[in-house]
């Protein structure tokens, strides 16, 4: 056996040591800017975590959660966050009835019935309605919206629950739309050609067949809409009138979570009480998402399996 | 009257053709109005004096070019820091990531990434960048707190565009001596910079238009003067639209139905822009 | 014309240790003799805890062309592989036994099979051109080895282009991109390209099987005249064109599904063709199965 260095017979393009330590640093940074997810994603918790402490520490989470009244100003300030929670509670199931029929029954027909060309001018009419900025939703919403709850119900003011679900909801549709869609899209032909094959129309295929078959899929994509719902800021912030006050119905203003942190965060004392509370209203919004995109990741994942996809 | 069964089906798939479709009409008419309403409702704003004054009488009068320049200048930002970051991150999880427990882990992480509320990145934001890093209210800190929320849709789309380019491409070169890396930066990101490209300009397209993370991490209602670096404090268009709306009694409605057209119609154009010239590139790369 | 082009060409190749000589106009390399010589001793090759592959011992000559022959599945390609490491590159498998080039066992710890492929090329199945201009094609792998020079890239281009008899068809439209040749001008593409690092050997997997009978006969061509100057081990289905165009041809089995294939007979393509050894070489090469 000779020199294995006579492999790289050519030495003038051999690969030197330099070019190899060159790639190794290389790797190692492409290798750095995969874990970055993990990083920021740890690093959320952590700062939301320590910038909370105060707040856990004086004030007590059971205290924040089940606290009715929230005056975060006056001395000593009252910290109950139960309006919020229940605000965006209220605010995001007005949205669900709004967007969840009409979204999932559309993006059957586009899935199921609707012809090629279609889909590709609804892809892209999707594609915008995701892109509009929410701040665009709200002033839309304060210009159309608002007034015509105002005269619907005869109120003093439109600025309500009902008013900030509405534009939620409409928000809230290119993810369950688009979502749904491809669970659907990710049934198997073999299975619709299946129940054709037995006699069934092409709608009792698609509610026997298809929609149990996507089940999964279409509760992911709902799960997200809620996840969109629960985290938008602005157009409610606009919408919805902002008293930190018990909800009791739609009609009423009500103030959301983030909301709260949007509106008051740029008045407080930094280090202080309440923009410790704030943060703690974060940390139950970032947990309470978290924990909804997990569990439509994981029916995402599962599904995904099932169909070899 | 009675129906035979047939009948009967043939009726209920027509009906249920026609409530579907109904509800797919209402979704694309909803998103045609509200294009055509900012339309109709923008154009009146619109001037050349518009586009190039710095507002006046508490933006009631003069125009938005602090805030174009601002928003830019965020966006830009945003592109520096997130392009590297996003593309190389996709490239880790399409090229070299194992097939491990760590590998899932990341995903999911990206995942959740794109699913945190806008505005708990912009807590984020003033505890990591503007208080804690001591870079204060300014445009790197905005910069760095949208690059958190739009690295998972680069690199989700990095990935995705990665993993469409055929394993020969990857055969072919390393068959020729190429190194690993040489091979994925000359001949398989190349082949998926449509998918990448596209992803980046949505990406960076919905930073421009995001306004709760930068509420507490630079954004000012409003400068007469343009920002001189990345220290700097700026003006944005999404947030101006937002205090002129909570905040101006009396605010302009022509002015700030502009900015809204104006801000849609960016983002708007650069996706049409990225996807019809990802739809050409795709004819070239028939695979 | 041509005196430059030899001079570029003599220059880009100076490293090589071989001097080169110009006959009747078609650079060539006569004097490289004796490079690209394989020997294989109890090759195994497993997949997982799967063995695949069992116990091929075989020599490959140099400058001559080694058809693998057998039905599919019985490990053809990846034995191809084995001859540059390219398994390397799948993952999870493990190859056993000896492989020497030139006396050198490849499979050394220390042997780094990005080098390895500069000696050894590879064509492929299907052709896959990388999707950038023809030229930028041929000289991906010169630029691999550091090759800047403008003069030297041309003259290599030119050269593996007319090795590949693919010249006198895309001389003048060199910055065209490689997606709109035929699949024959890409298969015969993807040959100069990889001729352009200047292999002693050149692995070709099924590289006919996805053109037409013209196209598969201009590479069968391509073949017949590259043997000259290097050594070409050749994956096939087509037992016609193993007897038309190889000098050595090796029948490899797969006897049962829950046993890893095995080297049947090696020998002189004529007599393998006329008056095989093995019973079973005989059954395959007349149809009977496979």
């Amino acid at each position: 056996m000779t020199n294995l260095t006579d492999l790289s017979h050519r030495r003038s393009v051999g690969r030197t040591a330099i070019r190899r330590a060159a790639e190794a640093v290389a790797t190692a940074i492409i290798r750095a800017a995969g874990w970055t997810a993990i990083v920021v994603l740890a690093a959320i918790a952590l700062f939301l975590a320590w910038n909370s402490l105060r707040a856990l520490d004086e004030v007590g989470i059971a205290s924040i959660l089940t606290g009715t009244s929230w005056y975060p100003t006056s001395d000593p300030g009252k910290f109950g966050a139960a309006p919020l929670v229940l605000g965006s509670l209220l605010v995001t199931v007005v949205a669900l009835v709004v967007c969840v029929p009409v979204g999932l029954a559309a993006a059957v027909f586009l899935s199921e019935f609707a012809p090629r060309r279609f889909n590709e001018v609804s892809k892209a009419v999707i594609e915008f309605m995701a892109a509009v900025p929410s701040v665009v939703y709200g002033l839309v919403g304060v210009a159309l919206v608002v007034p015509s709850v105002k005269s619907a119900f005869g109120l003093d003011s439109g600025l309500t629950a009902l008013s900030g679900g509405i534009v939620l909801g409409i928000m809230a549709l290119p993810t369950v739309v688009s979502i749904s869609e491809d669970a659907l899209h990710a049934v198997p032909s073999s299975l619709r050609h299946a129940s054709l094959a037995l006699g069934n129309t092409r709608w009792q295929t698609t509610y026997k067949v298809t929609i149990p078959a996507a089940s999964s899929g279409i509760f992911a994509a709902v799960m997200l809409g809620v996840g969109r719902a629960i985290g938008e800021t602005m157009a409610v912030l606009m919408l919805t009138g902002n008293a930190a006050v018990m909800p009791k119905t739609v009609l009423e203003s009500v103030r959301t979570m983030t909301g709260t942190i949007a509106a008051e965060m740029g008045e407080v004392v930094q280090g202080g009480l309440h923009y410790s509370v704030l943060f703690v209203v974060g940390l139950i919004l970032f947990v309470v998402t978290f924990a909804i995109n997990l569990a439509a990741d994981v029916v995402l994942e599962r599904q995904r399996k099932r169909w070899g996809a | 009257m009675r129906l035979t069964r047939a009948q009967r089906a043939r009726l209920s798939e027509s009906v249920a053709r026609s409530l579907l479709g109904a509800a797919a009409a209402v979704v694309i008419g909803l998103a045609a109005f509200v294009l055509v309403y900012i339309a109709w409702r923008g154009v009146p704003g619109l001037s050349w004096e518009f586009l190039t004054e710095v507002p006046r009488n508490r933006g009631r009068e003069g125009g938005i070019f602090p805030a174009l320049v601002g928003t830019l200048y965020v966006v830009v930002g945003t592109g520096l820091l997130t392009v590297p970051l996003g593309v190389l991150g996709g490239v880790y999880l399409s090229e070299y990531a194992p097939r491990r427990p760590s590998t899932r882990l990341i995903r999911l992480a990206v995942a959740n990434m794109a699913g945190v509320p806008s505005i708990v990145y912009g807590l984020f934001g003033l505890a990591a960048f503007v208080l804690a890093a001591g870079f204060g209210r300014s445009i790197l800190a905005a910069s760095l707190t949208l690059t958190c929320m739009t690295l998972p849709v680069v690199v989700t789309a990095t990935e995705e565009a990665l993993r469409q380019v055929p394993a020969d491409l990857r055969h072919a070169a390393l068959a020729l001596g190429a190194s690993k890396l040489r091979t994925v930066m000359t001949v398989v990101l190349p082949a998926a910079a449509p998918g990448i490209v596209t992803g980046v300009v949505l990406g960076l397209a919905r930073a421009a238009g995001e306004t709760a993370p930068i509420l507490f991490t630079g954004a000012v209602f409003q400068m007469r003067r343009l920002p001189d670096g990345p220290g700097s404090q700026f003006m944005a268009l999404p947030y101006h639209i937002y205090t002129q709306v909570t905040s101006v009694p009396n605010w302009n409605r022509d002015l700030v139905w502009a900015t809204a057209f104006i801000l849609v119609l960016t983002v708007s154009a650069a996706s049409a822009v990225a996807a019809v010239w990802r739809s050409y590139r795709r004819r070239r790369t028939a695979w | 014309m041509v005196t430059s082009l030899r001079s570029a060409v003599m220059s880009a190749f100076s490293a090589v240790v071989e001097p080169v000589r110009v006959e009747g106009g078609v650079l060539e390399e006569a004097e490289r003799a004796a490079t690209g010589r394989f020997e294989l001793r109890s090759v195994s090759v497993a997949y997982g805890s799967e063995t695949v592959i069992e116990d091929v011992t075989m020599n490959i000559p140099p400058q001559a062309v080694t058809a693998l022959i057998g039905p599919s599945g019985c490990g053809k390609s990846t034995l191809l592989r084995c001859l540059n490491r390219m398994n390397d590159e799948l993952g999870n498998v493990r190859v056993g036994g000896t492989i020497a080039l030139d006396g050198q066992d490849i499979m050394a710890k220390n042997v780094d099979p990005v080098e390895l492929r500069m000696r050894v090329g590879q064509v492929f199945q299907r052709p896959n051109p990388f999707p950038m201009s023809i030229y930028d094609n041929v000289a991906y792998g010169p630029r691999t080895q550091g090759i800047r020079n403008r003069d030297e890239l041309d003259a290599i281009v030119e050269d593996s282009l007319r090795r590949a008899a693919l010249w006198d068809e895309v001389k003048g439209s060199l910055k065209k991109h490689a997606f709109d040749l035929s699949g024959g001008q890409q298969q015969r593409l993807c040959i100069a390209r990889a001729l352009a690092t200047r292999p002693e050997v050149l692995l070709m997997d099924e590289p006919a099987s996805a053109l037409d009978p013209i196209s598969t006969q201009q590479i069968e061509d391509t073949v017949a005249e590259l043997k000259r100057t290097v050594t070409i081990v050749i994956v096939t289905h087509n037992m016609q064109q193993a007897a038309r165009i190889s000098d050595q041809t090796a029948f490899m089995l797969r006897e049962r599904l829950d046993q890893p294939a095995r080297l049947i007979e090696v020998g002189e393509t004529r007599k393998m063709f006329t008056n095989p050894d093995d019973p079973r070489t005989e059954a395959y090469i007349t149809g009977r199965f496979g």
